[in-house]
Order: C-alpha cells, then sequence, then structure tokens
C-alpha cells in the first residue's frame, strides 16, 4: 500500500494556556476529497495550518506522503492554500498572481503562462487575466484564489471555509464545481468548514471535530446515519436522541438511541405497526412548515422529544397545520435506530 | 386630527427649521461635503497655500542694499543670484545629499524596526514598543541636539567631532520616528495572510519582501521619507549645534532673514526646499506606485 497523502500523528498544539488541538491521528488517501467538520473553535484551521508549516506543533508529527515535514518551513511543503480571506496579492493582475508560484519555481516563461491560462480557464475565468483582485467579484477571487494553487500541482491542496464568503447560491454552485475539478485534476483535497452539509455532500470522508479532538471520521453516510458520539449525532443533523427511562419505554433497552428526522413516519394513533418497526406515542408541539417538507416536534409520552421530518407529497400546509396539539404515533425501522456512546 | 403626537406621521408633519436643515443636508451630499470641508479648506487655503504664495511674491522683490527696506517691485533679480553664484549651488546639493542620506539612513533603520513591531511582536510588546518609539518626540529638539553635541564632541563617548557626517548622524537621529511611524502603520494594515500566501507559494523571506511587503508598503516608505526629506532639507538649528562650519539651505534662508536683512533673497532661496519637493512627489507618482491602493 502505497503512503497516505497526509497522515498526522498525535498531533497538539496549544497557545499558552488554549489547547487548541489536543491529539490528532489521522491518515488522509491520495486523491481523497477530505473534510474537516466542526464547530467554531474546534482547532480545525490549527490542524490545517500545521499542515501548512505556518504553525509548528507543540507535538507530533506531520507527514506528506511518507515523508516527515515538521519541522519544515511552508516554502519546503508540497502543499498549497486557499486561504479564507483569499489572500490575493492586490498590486499584481490575476494572471501575475496565479503566476507567482511558477516563477518562485523558475519555470520558464512560456510554460508559465499556458498553465496559468489553463488554470484560470479551468476556475472558468477566461478574460480576467489583467483585473485586479480589487476588481473581482467575492466569487471570482475565490476561483482566482484556487487557481493559484492548483496551478503548482500541490501534492495536497488546503482550503480553509472556502465558501465561508460566499451566498447561499453561488456556494451551492461552488460546491458542484469544486468537487468536478477535484475529480479532474486528482489532487488530495483537505477541506475545512463548519457547514455539515457542505461537508456531507462534497468529501469522500469526513473528519468531525470537538474540541482539539477528531469524534469520528468515515463516509458521509457513516458519519451520518451512524454517529459514534452523541456530539457528532448532535453536530451532523438533528440527533433526536431517545434515553433513559424513555429508551426502556419504547425499546425496552438501556442506552441512549438516535433516529434520524425522515426516518420518523408520523402517523395516526391506531395505526399498524409491524414486527420490524418500533414505535412511540406523543403530542405535537410544533409544526414547521418549510416548503418541500414539514418539520414535526413531538413530545412523547415516554419522556423526551423527537423532531419527524415529512415530504409533503400529498398534503398542503393547511392539512399539516392542523396536526399541532394532537396526539400522533411515530413508527420507523428497527434498523434506523443506533445506540450512541456516551 | 387627534393622532398621538410621538407617532411617525406626527414626527413628519413637525417640520422645524433645523428638521428642514438636516433634510435638505440629507438630500444634497455634495454641500454636505463642502460644508464639512470647508474649515480645512480654508486653512488649508489661506494659512498653507496663502503663506506660499506670499513667500513666492516676497521672492520677487528686492531689499534696499543699505536700509534693508523692501522695494516692491518684480524682479528675477534674487532667484538670478540664486543660480549663478556657485556657493549657493554647492549649499542647495550639500542640502539635498543631506536630506537624502538622512533618508536612506532613517529608512534602513525603520523598516526592519516597523516590520518587527508590526508583524513579530505580540500585541503587548507592541504597544511598548509604539510608546517607545513616540518617547523621544515628547523631548525637545534642543536638547536632544545637544545631547548630540555632547557624544559628538571630541570628549564625547562618541567623539567623533562636528561637521556633515554629524549633522546626518542627529537629523537621522531625530527623524527616525515620522519613518518608523508610517511603515508600521502600513505594516500593521498588510494581513498575514498574504505573508503566509508568498510562502505557501515557495517564496523565502527574501522574495516575499520584495515581491510582496515592499510593494505594498512603499507609500508608507514615500509618506516617512516626506517628513525625513522635507524635515531634514528646512532644518538650520542641528546643523548649527554640530555641524560646525558647515552650512544648508536653512541657515542661508536664516542668516539672510536675519544678519543680511535681505527678506526678499531669503524668501527666494526659501523656495528651493518647496520647489525640491514638488519634484520628488511628482517623481513618486509617476511611478504609479501611489495609485494601486
Ligand atoms: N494564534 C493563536 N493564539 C491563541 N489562541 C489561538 C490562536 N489560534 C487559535 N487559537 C485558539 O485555538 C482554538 C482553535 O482555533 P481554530 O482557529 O483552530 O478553530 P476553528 O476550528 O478553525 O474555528 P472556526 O470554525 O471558528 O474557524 C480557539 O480556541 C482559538 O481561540
Ligand atoms: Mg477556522
Amino acid at each position: 500500500m502505497s503512503d497516505p497523502a497526509v497522515r498526522l500523528s498525535g498531533l497538539r498544539k496549544s497557545f499558552g494556556a488554549v489547547h487548541a488541538v489536543t491529539g490528532v491521528d489521522l491518515d488522509i488517501a491520495d486523491g481523497e476529497f477530505f473534510a474537516m467538520l466542526g464547530p467554531s473553535g474546534s482547532g480545525k484551521t490549527t490542524v490545517l495550518r500545521m499542515i501548512a508549516g505556518f504553525e509548528s506543533p507543540t507535538s507530533g508529527t506531520v507527514e506528506l506522503g511518507g515523508v516527515d515535514v515538521t519541522r519544515l518551513a511552508p516554502f519546503e511543503r508540497d502543499v498549497n492554500t486557499v486561504f479564507q480571506d483569499y489572500a490575493l496579492f492586490p498590486h499584481m493582475s490575476v494572471l501575475d498572481n496565479v503566476e507567482y508560484g511558477l516563477r518562485v519555481k523558475r519555470v520558464p516563461r512560456a510554460e508559465r503562462r499556458e498553465r496559468a491560462l489553463a488554470a484560470l480557464a479551468s476556475v472558468r475565468l477566461e478574460g480576467y487575466e489583467r483585473r485586479r483582485p480589487g476588481q473581482l467579484s467575492g466569487g471570482q477571487r475565490q476561483r482566482v484564489a484556487l487557481a493559484r494553487a492548483l496551478v503548482n500541482r500541490p501534492r495536497v491542496l488546503l482550503l480553509d471555509e472556502p465558501l465561508g464568503a460566499l451566498d447561499l447560491k453561488l456556494r451551492e454552485e461552488m460546491q458542484v464545481e469544486l468537487k468536478s475539478i477535484q475529480r479532474e485534476v486528482g489532487i488530495t483535497f483537505l477541506f475545512v468548514t463548519h457547514d455539515q452539509e457542505e461537508a456531507l455532500t462534497m468529501s469522500d470522508r469526513v473528519a468531525v471535530f470537538d474540541r482539539g479532538r477528531v469524534e469520528q471520521v468515515g463516509t458521509p453516510a457513516e458519519i451520518y446515519e451512524r454517529p459514534a458520539t452523541a456530539f457528532v449525532a448532535g453536530f451532523v443533523g438533528t440527533s433526536n436522541l431517545i434515553s433513559g427511562s424513555a429508551a426502556q419505554a419504547v425499546l425496552g433497552r438501556e442506552g441512549t438511541f438516535s433516529v434520524r428526522p425522515e426516518k420518523l413516519r408520523v402517523a395516526a394513533l391506531g395505526d399498524p405497526v409491524d414486527g420490524a418497526e418500533h414505535s412511540a406515542t406523543g403530542t405535537v408541539s410544533e409544526v414547521v412548515y418549510a416548503g418541500p417538507a414539514t418539520r414535526f416536534v413531538v413530545e412523547l409520552d415516554a419522556g423526551g422529544r423527537l423532531i419527524a421530518l415529512q415530504q409533503n407529497l400529498q398534503v398542503s400546509s393547511m392539512d399539516v397545520m392542523g396536526l399541532r396539539g394532537t396526539k400522533v404515533r411515530l413508527v420507523w425501522h428497527r434498523r434506523h435506530e443506533f445506540a450512541i456512546v456516551s | 386630527m387627534n393622532a398621538a403626537p410621538n407617532t411617525p406621521a406626527a414626527a413628519l408633519s413637525r417640520r422645524t427649521p433645523r428638521r428642514r436643515l438636516s433634510a435638505f443636508l440629507h438630500r444634497h451630499a455634495g454641500v454636505r461635503l463642502s460644508l464639512l470641508l470647508s474649515a480645512p479648506m480654508l486653512w488649508l487655503g489661506i494659512a498653507y497655500l496663502g503663506a506660499l504664495a506670499a513667500l513666492f511674491a516676497a521672492a520677487l522683490w528686492r531689499a534696499d542694499t543699505f536700509t534693508g527696506d523692501l522695494i516692491r517691485e518684480v524682479t528675477w533679480a534674487n532667484f538670478q543670484d540664486l543660480f549663478t553664484t556657485e556657493v549657493y549651488r554647492t549649499i542647495a546639493l550639500r542640502s539635498v545629499g543631506v536630506a537624502v542620506a538622512v533618508t536612506l539612513i532613517d529608512l534602513v533603520i525603520a523598516f526592519p524596526m516597523a516590520f518587527a513591531m508590526a508583524k513579530l511582536a505580540s500585541p503587548r510588546a507592541q504597544r511598548w514598543l509604539v510608546i517607545a518609539v513616540l518617547t523621544p518626540l515628547w523631548a525637545s529638539y534642543l536638547v536632544k541636539a545637544y545631547a548630540w553635541r555632547v557624544m559628538l564632541s571630541s570628549e564625547g563617548v562618541l567623539g567623533w567631532g562636528y561637521g556633515l557626517t554629524a549633522t546626518i548622524i542627529t537629523l537621522s537621529y531625530l527623524w527616525l520616528p515620522y519613518m518608523i511611524l508610517p511603515i508600521y502603520a502600513g505594516l500593521e494594515r498588510l494581513p498575514n495572510s498574504l505573508l503566509e500566501a508568498a510562502g505557501d507559494l515557495g517564496a523565502r523571506g527574501w522574495r516575499t519582501f520584495r515581491t510582496v511587503v515592499w510593494p505594498l508598503a512603499f507609500p508608507a516608505v514615500v509618506a516617512g521619507s516626506i517628513f525625513t526629506f522635507s524635515l531634514s532639507l528646512g532644518d538650520y538649528i542641528a546643523v548649527k549645534i554640530v555641524g560646525g562650519r558647515s552650512q544648508l539651505i536653512g541657515n542661508v534662508v536664516y542668516d539672510n532673514i536675519g544678519a543680511a536683512n535681505n527678506l526678499p533673497f531669503a524668501a527666494a532661496v526659501a523656495t528651493v526646499p518647496v520647489v525640491i519637493m514638488l519634484v520628488y512627489l511628482a517623481a513618486v507618482r509617476r511611478t504609479g506606485a501611489l495609485e494601486n491602493l
């Protein structure tokens, strides 16, 4: 087996009394689209900066392609970064920005120009070569930053919330585009985000961070359908926990369990439940109509609360709104409930 | 109608003169701007440009050789004297040389200091360093000049003696904060991520400095150099205290106002630094470095 593109071993970083990263071990394979997901302050940026070389770890090592680079300066590492604020050089044209890395590496002029133009074309920015970064929109700047990093063909591309500054529509467009660019160039993308949807839709694998540690690593489906801890269940999607006496009453088991909202079916009290299913009765305390779907908040009779998400396939807002305050039965398939380690 | 007096509609209908004035100013941004700028503009116009005009006008008069009284006839004689007399040319060139030397020395000392202050020091250390740079400005100019006189005298700690070199050293010391502070402010505004981006793209320290830091800090350097250059060009006290027998433009102006009692000629001499500064600013402008920001 070949060496992973990135290997982090026992990585820690403290800023004085602040322990930003408290022991991270990760292997990221070549060509992978890998997301680091976590709430604000969970240490994602700090990990990224240690891989880029802007920050040196308090302890632990960073390996790139099997080579220990922990003590190397940023300019000695075969990685490039797309900064959260893009960090384009304001006094240079778009073309000069993109050519910067190649010029530093003394790539001959003709080849440099050719590669820079190709990179700009791959992010759909032909015709913008002469502009200054100040004359571009946020989305265009983001793409210049991407081209400036990609043109160097690094082993790993690091992206720190590259879509954070864009509006929702542009962000969704760029998500698709980023993913297709990554597939095209085949470079390992290591992507930081605190947007769980973004992490789930774009990546091959996701590492969920909390308080400087990795809580769980897995494919989006694993993370979403089999969250290992209550934190992951809560951070990725709605947690919907059943625990304590409610678990005893509803499932007949000890522990904490979770069911995703879209796996719950809102049924009438008397509806039949088949053997492979579990169910719980409760009162609808809230109905939120959201266009294609409706969210029901149900206070369980056994204690606790579950949120159910139903597609509005045949119903209208008038039908669902009337359910507030009524008694319902929530039904789900047993294979959709999973135990949570607390 | 008995609407409550505090509804927005009621507020709108109460059009007091003050309200109407505010509304008018709100709608007419140009009027607002000129009102706001009128005081500084008046100051700039009368006190500064007016003084310059008066200076130039005075330079076109001449003084009676015996009484020193002003004779208000337009003549270019003062400028003719100035340009044809060998000694004045020498003094003018020497003054420019001193100002250039002081500016370069200050730049070489100030840039690394400002960089360390803005980019390397902790926020706490940064505050202290700014105060440390400002402190010498609280002491009197004369005290500092005399301190250098003592240090430079043949019995002093440095003992290098007086002269042009002593003048350059003293002026460099005196104007250093005026170079550090603008550059510090300029580098402070420079996002760290730009430096990191350069390193990320493979640039080492020197290249990052040459291609990113310097071009972006250049306007700040120009601002600082305008201070050091013009302050040096106009100085006549430091050179009197540590300059030995050397003379600069400032001395010629001073001597013509005082001992020689020839105000028009002093004015003619005084236009020289003004013209030099204008030429300098035009040259900087032409490089286009100031338009990037
Ligand atoms: N230079 C620094 N000095 C001191 N503390 C720092 C420094 N950089 C980061 N921290 C602290 O380390 C912790 C982790 O920060 P980090 O920037 O890695 O979080 P993050 O996961 O990227 O958060 P966000 O999603 O808000 O960007 C935070 O508590 C932060 O305050
Ligand atoms: Mg961050």
